[in-house]
Order: structure tokens, then C-alpha cells, then sequence
């Protein structure tokens, strides 16, 4: 009873670095990524928590004018009193950046070692190829494809002239 | 200090107004270019082939050439 009556005294933010004592158990220390976070997001407008948590004097006596009428608030206070409650603004949020140069330029540059590395293991760590990759086996298998008409249509056979023994012009 | 009012509502809607048409034309002209550029020539490639095919005289060559386990080339 009295550590809850302690407890509602206590503001928010410091429930997480107090511990609440109640029937001789301790409550759980309540961490700081489990309480509701800021983040600036195209899609979600009014996040969960103000950007600035833990006011300076002149913020809070801003908070206090605040609550009178704001036709007496000027620009900059108003201005003042958005930076308390938000990072970026839509604009500052949406504007693009250079990074993706850096990021394909990264990307590009690990193809190409890849690249070497591949040609490093076709040189030193692969064996031989099949003997089915002479030129003389090669000859011999086109020989054979021909003869038996492969894809006579459009394809192979198509554009091998049979009567003179070469490929059609 | 007064900006103009955002758009607050109808971004599908106008956004589906210029591409759902913009999409069914890219989608049917392509469908149209394919089938007049690939599957006409090739309808008519496989019906000039098969105009005047003599499949038995075609088997014959091939059974020269020597490409069949079944029969051998004439001759042996």
C-alpha cells in the first residue's frame, strides 16, 4: 500500500531505475527497450513519446506558456516547442541521400573480388576438366546432334545447310 | 508561418487513376508485341517445316548417319 502510494509519486521515466518492494518479492527492473520509444517514421506522424524527455528550465517554463494561448507564443517558440516534441521534421525526414553511390560502389567492389577469388580457385584448386571438353570430343558431339536433327525447326539443325555441309549463311 | 494544407485523403484513389489503365495498356501492348514478334514466326516456322516433311525419307538419313541402336545403316 505504501510502496504503491511511493510508487504513484514517482514519475514515469523512473520507474525503470527503481525497484518497487511488495510481499517480500522484488518487482522486475524495467528495461529501458521495453518502454515505449521515439522514432521518426514517414508513416507513423505522432510517435509515442515526445523527443525530449528530461526539459531544461527554459524548456519548461515554454511548457507552462504553452498552456495559456498560443496566438501569444511567437515563431521561434513555436519552433522551440516542436524541436521538444519531435527530431525531424517530414521535410528533413524524407530528403534523400548520397548513400546509395557508397552502397553499389561496396556492392560492385565485392563482385569483383569474388571474382578474383574465383579465378584464384579455377587456377589452383580445381583439377582438370572431362575429356569431354576437347575439341576433337566437342566435334564429334555436334556431329552427332546434327545427324540426329536436333530442334530441326527453329533451332540446331535449322542452320546447318545438309546438302553442302556447312552452316547456312 | 501558414503552410497550404496537405493531401490528407485519395492517394490510392489517384494513384490507381493514372497506372491501373497505365498497367492493363503496358500489360496488353506487350502480350500484343510478343505474340506478333515469337509465337506468329514460329507458328509459321513449324507449319513451313511440316508443309512438305517426309518423315520416313528424314528417318532414312538419320539411319545412315548411324544415330539409331534399333537399326543399323544399310549395308551391314
Amino acid at each position: 500500500m505504501l510502496a504503491s502510494r511511493a510508487l504513484s509519486l514517482v514519475g514515469k521515466r523512473a520507474i525503470s531505475t527503481s525497484v518497487c518492494l511488495r510481499g517480500g518479492h522484488g518487482v522486475a527492473k524495467v528495461e529501458e527497450h521495453t518502454l515505449p520509444a521515439y522514432f521518426d517514421r514517414r508513416e507513423n506522424p505522432l510517435p509515442d513519446i515526445c523527443y525530449v524527455q528530461s526539459l531544461s528550465p527554459e524548456q519548461k517554463s515554454l511548457k507552462e506558456k504553452e498552456k495559456g494561448t498560443w496566438a501569444a507564443l511567437s515563431n521561434e517558440e513555436k519552433i522551440a516547442l516542436y524541436r521538444i516534441s519531435f527530431n525531424q521534421s517530414y521535410a528533413e525526414m524524407n530528403q534523400g541521400s548520397s548513400e546509395w553511390k557508397t552502397v553499389i560502389g561496396a556492392a560492385l567492389f565485392f563482385f569483383g573480388f569474388t571474382g578474383l577469388i574465383v579465378l584464384w580457385q579455377r587456377k589452383y584448386v580445381y583439377g582438370p576438366v572431362p575429356h569431354t571438353f576437347d575439341p576433337e570430343y566437342k566435334q564429334k558431339e555436334l556431329q552427332r546432334m546434327l545427324d540426329m536433327r536436333m530442334n530441326p525447326v527453329q533451332g540446331l539443325s535449322s542452320q546447318w545447310d545438309y546438302e553442302n555441309k556447312q552452316w547456312k549463311k | 508561418m501558414s503552410l497550404p494544407k496537405p493531401m490528407m485523403r485519395g492517394m490510392l484513389a489517384k494513384h490507381m487513376r493514372i497506372h491501373l489503365p497505365l498497367a492493363f495498356a503496358v500489360s496488353f501492348g506487350a502480350a500484343l508485341v510478343l505474340k506478333y514478334t515469337v509465337t506468329e514466326p514460329r507458328k509459321k516456322a513449324y507449319a513451313e517445316f511440316y508443309k512438305n516433311y517426309d518423315s520416313v525419307a528424314e528417318f532414312n538419313r538419320m539411319r545412315e548417319a548411324g544415330v539409331f541402336e534399333s537399326v543399323r545403316p544399310t549395308g551391314k
